[in-house]
């Protein structure tokens, strides 16, 4: 038998369009979208609020539910790029904490422009996160163990420094130093928008959903995190560069827990050492609810945007409708339950379609 | 497209007297264990190198020593006639290597065009709005498959969706694209139904065609014989024959491949007493035509 009398009549059949495959439809494709769950679950939140809580409609209601969204969103949407790479960071709550005691304890000892500080902030920031990657790389354990011995290490180290420094819990205040008004306008400001006072940092999230959005969906880099999530042995084989492309995504969460230190320190001109502890899992919470798949690989920074607004909704609309707010851990965990439920039922069926 | 991609000549028509790769007493050593011993060959231009052996005969430990996850112990490594050492899989593909995985370092999530491209994306603009150029690349790589013979209706689908032998041609077709000079195929029909193989194979012989040096690994002689210009049978880490394909039939090369007098040994202690044994290499002639 030679092979030419088979090869020949399979050519044809190749050449032609797959006729078991059918063009998907739009409203399937959009249905497959990593966020649409959330929305869904974002849109039935903000309607069952409106209707039991009329405060809640009000303009001033909504801009303080941005604003809760917001402080929680800057942290998701890093959390949800570490996700999409595969990895977890526990100490991205207390990270916050950190340095926020670093810039205003750095400043204050030596007396320095509060500016000083909230660069050495950022620097000791970026350097946890890329020791959280670095460590990862190199032992190749788990990214839940390293980060969870990190948590321990910089809750251990804002509450041993700053009792040493001070004698008590919190830092001291930095309300009259150098440079404090300078920095309280750009990371902690209130913008009067038709009557209605707008905190800055809605601003800054939207900038860094929309910023992360085009990294993810538009860069080269945005590919590596896809791919060092979905199979980074597969990867590393193809040329892209696993281990900056991971330590970056750390340094990424470092940078965004800087950030919120810094609102934190200049809306309230003094740092709790113990807090931001728990934190990290309402973050992760925010990236699941918001499509990011827990094992990498698949998600999008606009699904971590919406979980964190369906989180600030939440959290409001308990108060505004007058429940008790201890009602609101229940809420959320079978929020949290509900969307990756709604996630991956959608998700399957836009795959079967 | 002719049908007779699948049939190679014994005089290739590609000039096939360019050796691009090639391997003199290489071997590599675990410690104390010796996982590849005195292994040689060379892999020519518009040529099909396989290399054939059992589970454990040292295939894999050859691939990784050529695509560069490890350096050899001892021998020589010659890529276009100069010496090399590699120590990472970077300059393995900076040389023209392209080595196509069993596991096909393909991102299931992912979606054709992005992973044909992965880790060689295209660009456009500069600066701050550098960003990538989809529209090209999804045409690039429509074409590409195209002119494999691949057909995909959407180039959104993610990888995961598509079958094996889907998988592998667009993980041959992206190592042709950017280049490769030799391609090594780790057991690409491995886990293939027969049709889906005859396909895969087609595609080697494809490679072949575009003038690629190929290195078929591989333990089904079968496949090999296929399309195969030169046979390497590794055993328990050394060569145990290395032969032209003129020089050899498929017979041969199956019973050398399944250890031939111990095959035959076995055969006579595996039949039931009273019942003729089947020699081995009958039984060969039949699974060939059932595989086609």
């Amino acid at each position: 038998m030679s092979s030419s009398t088979t090869a020949a009549p399979r050519v044809p059949a190749l050449r032609a369009k797959d006729d078991r495959v059918a063009r998907k439809s739009l409203a399937t494709r959009i249905l497959s979208r990593p966020e649409i769950g959330s929305l869904i679950g974002a849109i039935a939140v903000f309607v069952l609020f409106c209707v039991v809580a009329p405060t809640f409609r009000a303009a001033p209601s909504l801009a303080t539910v941005a604003y809760s969204a917001s402080t929680i969103g800057i942290m998701a949407v890093a959390v949800a790029l570490l996700m999409i790479g595969g990895e977890f960071d526990l100490s991205a709550g207390v990270v916050v904490t950190t340095s926020a005691l670093a810039a205003s304890t750095f400043a204050f000892q030596l007396g320095l422009n509060l500016w000083v500080g909230v660069v050495l902030a950022l620097a000791l920031a970026l350097g946890v996160g890329a020791f959280n990657g670095w460590l990862l790389m190199r032992t190749g354990l788990p990214s839940f163990l390293i980060t969870l011995g990190t948590f321990f290490m910089l809750q251990g180290l804002n509450l041993g420094v700053t009792k040493l420094l001070t004698g008590g819990v919190s830092s001291d205040s930095v309300a009259d130093m150098d440079g404090f008004a300078g920095a309280q306008a750009v990371f902690a400001s209130t913008l009067k928008v038709g009557g209605v006072g707008i905190k800055i940092t809605v601003l800054w999230w939207i900038l860094f959903v929309v910023i992360a959005t085009w990294v993810l969906l538009r860069t080269r880099v945005g590919n590596w995190i896809f791919a060092v999530g979905g199979d980074d042995a597969a990867a590393r084989a193809v040329g892209v560069p696993v281990r900056k492309t991971k330590i970056g995504l750390f340094m990424t969460v470092g940078f965004a827990g800087w950030f919120v230190g810094m609102h934190q320190l200049f809306s309230f001109d003094s740092i709790q050492s113990g807090g931001g502890v728990g934190q990290e899992f309402i973050y992760i919470i925010a990236a699941v609810v918001g499509g990011c798949l827990l094992t990498g690989g698949y998600g999008s920074a606009i699904g971590s945007a919406v979980g964190a607004l369906i989180f600030g909704m939440t959290s409001l609309g308990i108060v505004y409708a007058g429940w008790d707010a201890n009602w609101f851990k229940l809420f959320l965990g079978v929020m949290l339950l509900l969307a990756t439920i709604v996630n991956l039922l959608v998700k399957n069926q836009a795959a079967k379609r | 497209m002719s049908g007779d991609v699948t049939t190679p000549t014994d005089q290739p028509r590609h000039d096939a007297t360019v050796e691009i790769l090639r391997l003199d007493d290489v071997g590599k050593s675990y410690g104390n264990v010796h996982a590849l011993r005195g292994v040689s060959l060379s892999v020519r231009q518009g040529e099909i190198t396989c290399v054939l052996g059992d589970n454990g005969a040292g295939k894999s430990t050859l691939i990784k020593i050529i695509a560069g996850l490890h350096t050899h112990s001892s021998g020589q490594l010659t890529v276009n006639g100069e010496e090399v050492h590699f120590s990472s899989p970077r300059e393995s593909l900076e040389r023209g290597i392209a080595t196509v995985y069993q596991d096909l370092a393909l991102v299931p999530l992912m979606s054709i065009w992005r992973n044909f491209f992965l880790g060689a994306e295209l660009t456009t603009g500069s600066g701050p709005f550098k960003r990538l150029d989809v529209k090209r690349m999804v045409q690039v790589a429509d074409e590409e498959l195209t002119k494999m013979g691949i057909s995909v209706p959407d180039l959104e689908r993610p990888v995961g969706a598509l079958s094996g032998g889907q998988r592998q041609c667009i993980a041959i077709a992206r190592a042709i694209y950017f280049g490769a000079k030799v391609l090594i195929l780790d057991e690409p029909t491995a886990a293939l139904g027969v049709k889906q193989s005859g396909v895969v194979l087609k595609y080697v012989a494809k490679a072949r065609d575009a003038g690629l040096g190929v290195i078929f690994i591989t333990h089904n002689p079968h496949h090999a014989y296929l399309v195969g210009n030169h046979f390497v049978i590794l055993n328990r880490g050394n060569v145990s024959l290395d032969k032209a394909r003129q020089d050899i039939t498929l017979e041969q090369l199956t019973n050398e491949m399944a250890g031939g007098s111990e095959l035959e040994a076995l055969s006579h202690e595996l039949s039931a007493p009273g019942v003729t044994p089947e020699p081995a290499t009958a039984l060969a002639a039949g699974h060939r035509d059932d595989e086609r």
